[in-house]
């Protein structure tokens, strides 16, 4: 399977089994067209009008060689291998850790129930932190790399314990010989000096919530009272990024149908000095007014590839800056046991409510359906977890033909479940953004390429 | 090639053989939270 598209002025050829990403002339980009269903004599009488026959020759005979270098055109042989990894027994090497479900933000699009989940206002004691930190350190078996998120509601209204569950897993560090890497999320309201010299001591990574523009964040991301956070949290997030040099946290925000022109967010926090940026779309029950719809595609289409076209044009200067969604590592990267199963949710990946039971990621917590075991007895609902480990990219029908699939791995089982009620069916208005976010992501990556040269 | 620029030659079907050693950081835990991203994580088995 090959996927090709034109964008910024560049023709783009994607070998979606081998991961090999060309760049083409017009004419290759047209004999591409027929390439697999037409002989060359019939592919010259076809393009006459617009190429001589050597050019067209000269095209052809490239993408030949690139097939049978396995560079174009190369078969999909992973299915086979789904039983090896499925054989090798997933450990639980990352713990989403709910640690306030309690929020002082009523941000109007949480999926958290502005911190609830579902369920009360809660805080996770140390004690139920501190079987967390044990459990995942029994579970992950021989792996070594074990993340730990703090997560909310929002972390800072319960930082004492965050701290102290730190403390404990540092101790565990020394006899386990295991290596914790710490990430929290925040809202920024409860942000101080202390909390961030403690952040920047012993996390690796802080995700920090701010939507963009003063008048997009203040509309969805309320104080309880109903005024914006916006003027509170600008600066301190520029505070504790300028701290982190830079590097190591995240920016992150959430458009919605209220702000379909999101660039303009983007940019906006951009040029408020951050250069770690994360912007991405809400997933909302579609009554809901500011969900995304089909029709908003078309905008939001452009507003991507009018964010990347901005960033291409500031490479290398100093007003470039990284945007998640635009990330891509074509010559590293995942292996293709990764890019076959995804994000691991309810195998690798399992969130923690302050009651100490488990879910098999954030989105599900609180989903009584959905409660795995616990933190002091492990995984109780075996089923469950098989019903995860069943998800890959060849377990999703749509998945099959899409040539992004290697990309996204069968995108968020959450976003699946919450919008088509099975593990299976991926949510499309996310599928044609993500499609959308990794041409503009490869184009980019060609932009860089041409540069060097 | 006169006509083809080729970006990467990343063989994806070269890295079966490594396996899946799974020590790479797990998809949600970097920024999204809401939408699964996965090429652009780091190999930790190189």
């Amino acid at each position: 399977m090959i996927h090709k598209y034109s964008m910024n002025g560049l023709f783009i050829v994607i070998d979606v089994n081998s991961g090999a990403v060309h760049v083409v002339d017009k004419i290759v980009y047209d004999i591409l067209d027929f390439y697999d269903k037409n002989s060359i004599d019939e592919i010259i009488e076809i393009l006459k009008i617009k190429y001589t026959r050597e050019e067209i020759t000269e095209g052809y005979n490239e993408i030949k060689e690139l097939e049978e270098n396995q560079m174009l055109y190369t078969k999909d042989e992973y299915e086979d291998i789904i039983p090896q990894i499925n054989k090798r027994n997933p450990v639980v090497k990352a713990l989403c850790l709910h640690i306030a479900h309690d929020c002082n933000l009523k941000c109007r699009y949480c999926f958290a129930s502005e911190g609830e989940y579902h369920g009360k206002r809660e805080l996770m004691s140390f004690e139920v932190g501190k079987k967390a930190i044990d459990f995942l350190i029994l579970a992950s078996g021989k792996r070594k790399n074990l993340e730990v998120d703090f997560f909310g509601g929002e972390p800072l209204m319960n930082f004492d314990v965050v701290k102290e569950i730190v403390f404990y897993a540092r101790e565990r560090e020394k006899e386990t010989g295991k290596n914790f890497r710490f990430t929290i999320t925040t809202n920024g309201i409860l942000l101080n000096d202390d909390i961030q010299n403690f952040i920047n001591e012993n996390m690796n990574n802080v995700v920090l919530s701010i939507d963009g523009r003063k008048e997009v964040n203040d509309k969805m991301r309320m104080r309880v009272g109903g005024q914006g956070s916006y003027d509170t949290i600008v600066p301190k997030f520029q505070k504790i990024a300028d701290s982190r040099n830079q590097t190591d946290y995240y920016v992150r925000g959430t458009y919605t149908r209220e702000n379909l022109d999101f660039s303009n967010d983007v940019l906006h926090l951009a040029n408020l000095g951050f250069k770690q940026i994360s912007v991405e779309p809400v997933v909302a029950d579609e009554e809901q007014s500011y969900s995304l719809k089909k029709e908003d595609l078309p905008k939001l289409f452009n507003e991507y590839e009018k964010l990347a076209e901005e960033l291409s044009r500031r490479k290398n200067t100093e007003k470039d800056f990284n945007f998640f969604h635009f990330m891509i590592d074509l010559n590293g990267g995942p292996c293709i046991a990764k890019r076959l199963i995804g994000c691991g949710s309810g195998t690798e990946y399992l969130a923690v409510t302050p009651d100490g039971a488990l879910y098999p990621c954030h989105q599900f917590a609180g989903m009584e359906e959905f409660k795995m075991g616990t933190v002091y007895n492990g995984i109780e609902n075996v089923k469950l977890r098989q019903k995860f480990e069943d998800c890959n990219v060849y377990s999703k029908p749509k998945c099959r033909d899409c040539w992004a699939k290697f990309y996204c791995s069968g995108g968020c089982v959450a976003n699946s479940y919450n919008i088509n009620g099975d593990f299976v069916t991926p949510y499309e208005i996310g599928c044609e953004l993500q499609r959308k976010r990794v041409e503009c992501a490869i184009m980019l990556k060609a932009c860089e390429n041409f540069a060097d040269r | 090639m006169k006509h083809i620029k080729t970006l990467n030659t990343k063989m994806l079907k070269n890295t079966i053989s490594k396996g899946g050693c799974g020590e790479c950081q797990t998809s949600c835990q970097s920024a999204c939270k809401t939408s699964c991203t996965v090429a652009n994580q780091l190999c930790e088995n190189k």
